[in-house]
Order: C-alpha cells, then sequence, then structure tokens
C-alpha cells in the first residue's frame, strides 16, 4: 500500500511466504489517496492476506470501477494485472474475464458509489451467477472523488460536511447480499486488520462470489460529528460478532475444534474457517438465523463485523456451465472448430 | 394473361401467432427445393398474437430476388387489412381468401380475379380440436397454392414427412389438411395460373439460411469461447443459433465438458464488459445485440477502444431511433457504430450483404479485432438477420487459422528485459500485448483512464496525445484489412452508385433494369470501415454518385463524406427507410426521378439536389 515510500533494498531478515516472496513484493504503487483513509487500510490488509497465503502475484487479477475506493489497485501486488474499468461496471468485466480464465485469482475492488448506485445491477447479477471473485466493497457513505455528496449507503439522520442531514433510506450491502443467495457475505472495519485479513484470506478459497463490506471511513468528507461512518462512530458501534480464523489446507484443523461455541465450515478446496466465540443463538450457515441476529443488533444501532455468512454447497458460474478443468482460454483451436467436413453435413439442414 | 414461369411474386396477409409462419415457410422452402431461386421475406410485427403480419415470396428464374412490391397473388387471410391487401395487387392479378364468409361488396375489384375456397368451413368439418382448426387452415391454403402455382407436392409432402417425423399424428393432420386445399381448387379453379413453378435446377449448390443462424455459425468456427449478451429483437437469434451449435459441437467429446460460456446479461451495459474482460484474458468473445443495445454499450465500447482490447460486437440493425420499430429492418445504426463513445473514437465495421458473407465475416471481425486489439462491428440488419435467403453453400478453409494479433508468450517475456504495454507498434501502429497469469514479466496495469505509452496514468497533454495519435493512424491503417468492396464496371457508364450490406441485390436489379433503358450506372458496395483507396478511386473516378441505404439521414452518405477526400456535392442519397426490405423499383424510381430533374445534357454537369426520400 505504502503511503510512504521504501527502499529498494530489502532487509534480508524480512519474512518470506512459501514462494521466498516478502511482503515488499505484494505491496504497489505509492498511494495517492487522503493521508489516513481507510481504503489504504484496506490495502495493507490485502497486500498480507495475498502474502500469507503465498499467490504468485502475476496469478492474481485486480480489477475495479472508478472512484477512490477503485483508484486502490495500484497500491497493491505491483506484479499483478490490473484492470481499472469504468464507474460500476468492474462485476461484468470480472465475470467475463473469469469466464475466459478460471484460473487466475480475482479481486474487485467497489465503492459505495460503484456498487450501490451505478453498478447495483452488475453486483446483484455477479452475486447470483456466484462468480468466483473476492468482491470488496470500501464503503464510505460518501462520494469523496466529487466532493462529498452522500452515497446510496448513507445511513438515515447521517449528516454531511456542510451539516445536510440525509433523509432516504441506505441500501446494505449485506442484507441485499443474503436477499440475492450471495454465498459468502463478510463485514468488517478499515481500521481492524486483525480481523480483515483471515476474512480476506476465507474468502480467496471460497467456492464463489465472496462479498465484503468494509466500513472504511472518508477522513476528508465523512468524518465528522453526525458522521455513521466515521472512525469514532464505527468504533464506537461496532459488534464483533464472530470473530474467524482461516486456515489453509495443509494446517491442522483438529486442535482447534472443540472450543465452545466453536465452528467449523470446510471450504470447497479443503481449507477451513474456524468460527470462534460465535454467539449462542448464530449459526453462519444457517442464513435465517443470520438474517434475525442482524436485524436484532442494527436495529439497536450496532455495526456488527466479522464473517457473517458461509454457504459452500452453492457451485459457482463455471461448475454451473460445465466448463472444462482448464481455463476456455487454453482449449486449443482444433477442438473449438468443427470442421469443413462437419460444414458439409450440418448444411443439409439449410436444404 | 400470358404464361409466365418461375418469375412471379405472392403476399401473404395473416394474423399473427396462428400458424402462418410455418405454412409460409414450407411453401418458400418447397419452392428452392424445386431448384427455383426464390425469396421470403416476413414481414411481422412486434407482438406474440393478433396483428397483421405478411409474407412475401419472390420466384424469379434469373436469381433477382430483392423484395417485389408487384404482387400477382394476394394470399388474404386476415380481414384486419383486407382493404389494404385488395389494393396492392396489380391488375389483372389474383386474390385467394376464405369464402366460408361473404366477401364484402365494397371490397371487390373489378380488375382482379377473385379465389374463395371456404378454409374456416373445410376445418371445422375435417377437424375437432378448435386450436387444429385454427392452424391447419394455413396448411390448407399452402394445399392450394400447391395447385394453382404447380409446386411439387411430393417435395412438400416430403418437407412435411421431415418436419413431422417424430409426431406421427401432426403429420396425419398436416397431410390432410394440404390435400383438403390441394383437392378443392382442383376441382373448382384452372390450375395452374398463367404464372406459375416450373422444376429447375439452379439450387444445387445453395442452402437456405437466415444471416443469425449464419453468423452463429461463423462465430463457432472463429472460435469464439465467450459469449454474452441481453436478449433483444432482431438478433436473439443469433445467440439461440450459437447455443444451439456450442451443444452440438462444442461439447467435449472426451470430457463431455462445454467448451465455451454464453452468458445472459443483466443488461448490454454488462454484456459488452463480459466480452471486455473475457477478450482482455484472450478469449475470442462476442455479443449479439440490436440499436438501442448499441446505444448501451457506448460507454465500455470507449474504454475497449482507448485500452485496446479486441471485442465482437455484431448489431442486427432494427428501425430506430428509441424503440423503433423492433420487428422492422433499417441501416440506422452506421453512424452510432462508427464513432461509438465519448471522445474521439473510431471503430472497425463490416457490412455482409447476406447470410453468406454474414458466416465468411465472423472470422475475419475476430482477425480483426484481435490484429487491431480494438472492438469491431458487424453490421447486419433484420431482414439479412431473419430471413431465409438461398446463398451458395459454406465453406470452410481447413487451413484458416486465428489471428492473434502481436501476443508476447512466456518465452517471449522472457526474453525481453521490460514489457511495456503501449510501446514497440508495429507498422500498423500495434503494440503487443500481454495476456494475464502468463509470465511475472507481462503484468501490467489497463485503465481507461490518460494514459502514456508505458500505460501509466497520466494527465500530460504530450502523453496522452501520443497515444491518441497512434491510435487514429492504427484505424487508418486497418483499412487495408477490412474486406474490399465489390465493384462492378459497366461500359459506357456515367455515374455510380454506392450502396452497403442487404441493399445489395435489389441496386444489382436496379441497374440491371436501368441499363435495359439505356441508363448506364457502375456498381459499388462498400463491406468495411475504414474505407480503402478502392473506394476513394471509385469516387473520384465519377462524375457524380447515388447513394443508396436505408435510414432517413444518409449515414453511408456522410460517413464517404468525412471519411474520404469526396466533395460532398458528388453523392445524391437515394434514401428507404418505412422498416421493409428495399427493392429494385425504389431504386429505379429515385434514380430516374432524380435523373429526369436534371436537364438532359446537364448529365455531365450535375447539379446537386435536396435528399430525395422514396415513397414505399
Amino acid at each position: 500500500m505504502p503511503s510512504i515510500a521504501k527502499p529498494i533494498a530489502t532487509h534480508p531478515s524480512l519474512q518470506r511466504n512459501e514462494l521466498g516472496l516478502t511482503i515488499r513484493d505484494y505491496e504497489g504503487a505509492m498511494s495517492t489517496l487522503c493521508a489516513g483513509c481507510g481504503h489504504d487500510s484496506i490495502t495493507a490488509a490485502l497486500v498480507r492476506a495475498l502474502w500469507e497465503i503465498s499467490v504468485q502475484p502475476h496469478m492474481i487479477a485486480k480489477l475495479s470501477g472508478i472512484g477512490c475506493s477503485s483508484k486502490t489497485p495500484t497500491y497493491f501486488v505491483n506484479g499483478a494485472h490490473g484492470f481499472n474499468s469504468a464507474h460500476g461496471r468492474m462485476p461484468p468485466i470480472a465475470t467475463g474475464a473469469n469466464a475466459a480464465n478460471r484460473e487466475l485469482i480475482y479481486i474487485g475492488i467497489s465503492g459505495d458509489g460503484d456498487s450501490l448506485s451505478i453498478g447495483l445491477g452488475h453486483m446483484c447479477h455477479a452475486i447470483r451467477r456466484n462468480v468466483k471473485l473476492v468482491y470488496v466493497i470500501e464503503n464510505n457513505g460518501v462520494y469523496g472523488l466529487t466532493k462529498g455528496q452522500f452515497s446510496a449507503s448513507a445511513d438515515i439522520g447521517t449528516k454531511s460536511k456542510k451539516g445536510e442531514k440525509n433523509r432516504m433510506a441506505p441500501i446494505d450491502p449485506v442484507m441485499l447480499g443474503l436477499s440475492l443467495g450471495a454465498t459468502f457475505i463478510a463485514r468488517s472495519f478499515s481500521g481492524d486488520k486483525d480481523q480483515l485479513v483471515p476474512i480476506l484470506k476465507a474468502a480467496i478459497a471460497h467456492r464463489g462470489f465472496a462479498l465484503l463490506d468494509v466500513i472504511s471511513p472518508c477522513v476528508t468528507f465523512n468524518d465528522h460529528d453526525g458522521s455513521t461512518k466515521s472512525y469514532l462512530y464505527t468504533r464506537q458501534h461496532e459488534l464483533k460478532a464472530i470473530e474467524a480464523d482461516f486456515v489453509p489446507p495443509a494446517s491442522e484443523i483438529l486442535a482447534h475444534i472443540g472450543k465452545n461455541g466453536a465452528v467449523s465450515v470446510t471450504m470447497h478446496d479443503g481449507s477451513a474457517i474456524l468460527f470462534k466465540g460465535v454467539p449462542a443463538n448464530y449459526d453462519p450457515t444457517d442464513r435465517e438465523k443470520v438474517i434475525a441476529y442482524l436485524e436484532e443488533h442494527q436495529g439497536k444501532g450496532e455495526v456488527v463485523t466479522g464473517l457473517l455468512y458461509v454457504d459452500e454447497s452453492v457451485p459457482d458460474m463455471h461448475e454451473m456451465n460445465h466448463s472444462p478443468d482448464v481455463p476456455l482460454i487454453r482449449v486449443p483451436y482444433q477442438k473449438l472448430c468443427p470442421g469443413s467436413a462437419v460444414l458439409d453435413k450440418l448444411q443439409e439442414d439449410f436444404r | 394473361m400470358r404464361a409466365r414461369v418461375n418469375d412471379f411474386a405472392i403476399k401473404l396477409a395473416n394474423v399473427n401467432g396462428t400458424g402462418s409462419a410455418s405454412a409460409n415457410g414450407l411453401m418458400m422452402q418447397a419452392i428452392f427445393r424445386m431448384g427455383i431461386p426464390v425469396s421470403g421475406k416476413n414481414l411481422f410485427p412486434s407482438n406474440i398474437q393478433g396483428l397483421p403480419t405478411w409474407y412475401e415470396i419472390r420466384v424469379n428464374k434469373d436469381g433477382y430476388t430483392a423484395r417485389s412490391l408487384d404482387y400477382d397473388l394476394m394470399v388474404a387471410m386476415n380481414s384486419q387489412t383486407y382493404a389494404r391487401d385488395i389494393r396492392e395487387v396489380h391488375e389483372g392479378g389474383y386474390l385467394l381468401y376464405d369464402s366460408s364468409w361473404p366477401l364484402d361488396p365494397a371490397l371487390v375489384r373489378d380488375d382482379v380475379n377473385f379465389l374463395g375456397v371456404p378454409y374456416a368451413q373445410l376445418c371445422n368439418e375435417n377437424f375437432r380440436d378448435p386450436r387444429e382448426r385454427i392452424l391447419m387452415k394455413n396448411i390448407a391454403y399452402a394445399g392450394t397454392l400447391c395447385a394453382v402455382l404447380n409446386a411439387d407436392m411430393d417435395i412438400v409432402a416430403g418437407l412435411l414427412d421431415e418436419k413431422y417425423s417424430t409426431k406421427k399424428a401432426l403429420r396425419e393432420s398436416n397431410l390432410r389438411a394440404l390435400r383438403l386445399g390441394y383437392d378443392y381448387a382442383r376441382d373448382h379453379f384452372q390450375c395452374p395460373l398463367p404464372f406459375h413453378l416450373e422444376t429447375m435446377n439452379a439450387n444445387s449448390d445453395k442452402i437456405l439460411i437466415d444471416g443469425n443462424t449464419a453468423i452463429a455459425l461463423g462465430c463457432v468456427y472463429a472460435g469464439a469461447t465467450v459469449a454474452a449478451w441481453y436478449p433483444i429483437t432482431p438478433s436473439t437469434s443469433a445467440m439461440d443459433a450459437f447455443k444451439m451449435f456450442c451443444e452440438k459441437y462444442r461439447k467435449d467429446p472426451e470430457t463431455g465438458k462445454s467448451n465455451y460460456m454464453i452468458l445472459q446479461a443483466e443488461d448490454e451495459l454488462a454484456a459488452i464488459g463480459m466480452v471486455i474482460g473475457a477478450a482482455w484474458n484472450g478469449a475470442r468473445a462476442f455479443t449479439s445485440t440490436a440499436g438501442p443495445g448499441i446505444s448501451l454499450m457506448n460507454e465500455l465500447l470507449g474504454l475497449a477502444y482507448y485500452a485496446e482490447i479486441p471485442a465482437v460486437v455484431i448489431d442486427v440493425q432494427r428501425v430506430g431511433p428509441s424503440t423503433g420499430m423492433p420487428t422492422r429492418t433499417q441501416q440506422g445504426d452506421i453512424l452510432e457504430c462508427a464513432y461509438a463513445s465519448h471522445g474521439d473514437t473510431r471503430h472497425i465495421l463490416l457490412f455482409p450483404a447476406n447470410p453468406a458473407e454474414c458466416f465468411e465475416l465472423a472470422p475475419k471481425a475476430f482477425d480483426l479485432a484481435e490484429r487491431f486489439q480494438t472492438p469491431v462491428f458487424i453490421l447486419t440488419d433484420l431482414d439479412i438477420g431473419m430471413n431465409d435467403w438461398v446463398v451458395p453453400r459454406l465453406q470452410w478453409n481447413e487451413s484458416y487459422q486465428p489471428d492473434r494479433g502481436r501476443v508476447l508468450s512466456a518465452e517471449d517475456l522472457e526474453k525481453i528485459a521490460k514489457f511495456q504495454r503501449y510501446t514497440n507498434e508495429d507498422e500498423n501502429q500495434v503494440a503487443a500485448r500481454t495476456l494475464p497469469g502468463v509470465h511475472p514479466k507481462g503484468s501490467f496495469f489497463t485503465r481507461g483512464s490518460g494514459h502514456n505509452k508505458y500505460g501509466g496514468y497520466t494527465e500530460m497533454p504530450d502523453e496522452y496525445r501520443e497515444v491518441m495519435d497512434r491510435l487514429a493512424r492504427k484505424h487508418k491503417a486497418s483499412a487495408k484489412f477490412v474486406p474490399t468492396p465489390i465493384i462492378q464496371r459497366r461500359a459506357g457508364a456515367n455515374f455510380g452508385v454506392i450502396t452497403l450490406g442487404g441493399c445489395d441485390l435489389a441496386v444489382r436489379e436496379a441497374l440491371d433494369r436501368l441499363a435495359e433503358q439505356g441508363v448506364l450506372a457502375d456498381f459499388m458496395r462498400v463491406r468495411g470501415f475504414p474505407f480503402d483507396e478502392t473506394v476513394q478511386s471509385f469516387l473520384e473516378m465519377h462524375y457524380f454518385c447515388f447513394v443508396i441505404e436505408q435510414n432517413r439521414d444518409a449515414q453511408l452518405r456522410s460517413l464517404l463524406t468525412l471519411e474520404t477526400r469526396v466533395p460532398k456535392e458528388k453523392l445524391r442519397s437515394i434514401l428507404v427507410y418505412g422498416g421493409f426490405p428495399l427493392s429494385a423499383k425504389h431504386v429505379v424510381d429515385g434514380i430516374l426521378k432524380a435523373l429526369g430533374e436534371v436537364e438532359k445534357p446537364a448529365l455531365a454537369s450535375f447539379v446537386p439536389m435536396p435528399e430525395l426520400q422514396i415513397e414505399e
């Protein structure tokens, strides 16, 4: 992410991942966002998560739309392929990209304007298709680049920097995702890297579309008194409902099980998520219970965070399509073209 | 009336949703199988059931099969349009109607021969199911047509056998209905009529196919693996056909897996986005749509142009603006596609004239899109896309290999020090690209925001212009690679006629007819944009040219004046844009009228006149 320039040389003591890469290998260009922007913290969490799970940088595709959040793919994993597209249109572009090559890891970075207004329909349909994509909404309730208009996630009663009060109901991506049949839903806070990193790792391992709503305060336009997306408000109202640990496939899982209230969910790739300290009436695999829990606590003004819901049973877009295991781009042309003999024969139907 | 063999036109007036389409298609196919040049034009409403629909069949032994407008026989099966339909029959022609009810005397014409067959009565007597009674009326009039037009009953019965090979009861009903209409005609009319069919052998190397099916087949052969679309008339059947062909020919023989993905998007914005995403990753990807879809795609077409990502867009044009008339044909998207998106953009366009060219130009579109890393449009229209055309059998060259353009492999990347996306352009101004996941050195950042030749973000005027200027040169360079125009010279011609796409047959027929009257013109059909030097020299060698197209605003003419050195005054438009396919009559009338407005000796010093809009 760096928001300060760092020397090219790395210190020999820097830790290396399974690929022998240091965390510096997962960083990107200097951020041009405002100092203290929540988005930079999310970028830092992404850098860490991607480094920890030891992904080849060039096997990552990072895509975004337009807005402050959408600038951030430049700030992580220089060695990844980036695509800064058009406002709200990242989900279809990521969908098409994934259709062509299912082997890459797709990270989609979006904001509340991008995802909840101009691109809302696209996000909904990417969820329905269960495209294997880590979809991060860097949610600050405000349009930053155009200087402070309310976004569709602004809460009723929240005040703009100029003192104007929002009267329209917000679109809550978590509840929306639940209603659309999203198969992985998390909410976190940019200021909480300890929570965010394991969620990101689990999202990458998820079978399909992973929706991450990350409250990310805008220090310039939405961090004042009366804002419900400020650092202070979020810290005061955050309810860390569920602690989740991501356990990669190779690790020993059994040791953690048996803890009071723990729930383990095995991911499609054999890895696991351990939910710890889960409240009594909460089951992250039971959609109805999750909805009831969220409604109860959100009604009290609490911002419930954590990995809220997982369903590993739903096939992703390629599984539904019966795609080959190899990416479509690697199916040789000889297999794609039926040839002249077939053409001659099939034309008998056009006589 | 003098006997006329294999040279006539009939029009069938029906109510849509009553099953007439299969009877009309049956007649057309039967004539095709008799080896006679034929065309069928379906003039249908944007509706499921109850509105007027027409079907026109033109038979012409010399191969003139554009729309006729001169009807020898009207099959009047729709009382709603009866008054209008009867007016369209030419003097001495025939009208076939359902005589189960008396004819309104106000509608009778003395100069037309009336053939009444009590279809409703016959079907009520012979069929018990109410739905069947309605459906079988259509097959019954087809039976009458067989009798009065001398169609080969064995061929028609054979077609019904093929169609209902697995539905014995339906086959039996259809054959019975066919016989009812046929026998009634033989018993009551003098068969055949003076104009009628006689078996020929003009179709042994031909097929009967619509453009949407042909273009879908072309996409399969081109190796397209990702298709994204949003349903829209009149392009829907293109994707339906692509799906049908993929299910047949793209299931992996060993694993049964789908070597393709068809994404039905939430809208056209998404459809083009998916195409761009897939092409960014190296797949051959396309979308099929119509004008309203192109309007929505404008935003991302600019992204593909500026970020240099291939995309193939099939635009089956219909009547605009706005919703317009979805089931009527037009060539109204030429300018929209040529310059789609905000800012300075220019695209490559291909204009097939018939289904055979749809098939041929589909792989060409993918080759051009990948060679020039840019969107390529195939502009067909409803007439080409949805009507069955008799065209030469499609050929496939086994030596064809997709032109993937300049894409660096892992080995290429291994050898170079550093990859910079928009540098080292070739003679066509194309820089090499990389595909994600191939090699660590290939990574770069694709963006629709201002970028320099290294792909980096910029807001600097010189860096921005450097890239934009190369894009302009690249578009120009593609002129040499788009299909060259079809030109037909005529000795002694004193002007040129320019057209495109589905106007082809009508215009060529018109020029033959004009030549019979001593009016001689050279012919050019443009097949692609940007225009190559052939187009330029055709314009230069003629003192003036007519430009014939199907839109109100003379879009091809505008494009020619904008993109060649031709003076605007040299081009005179003939515009037919009411929504039905072009007829040679429109063109002949238009050219004669325009020439008549000029004093004879002035032909050599032609004075431009206002746009000519032809009454339809």
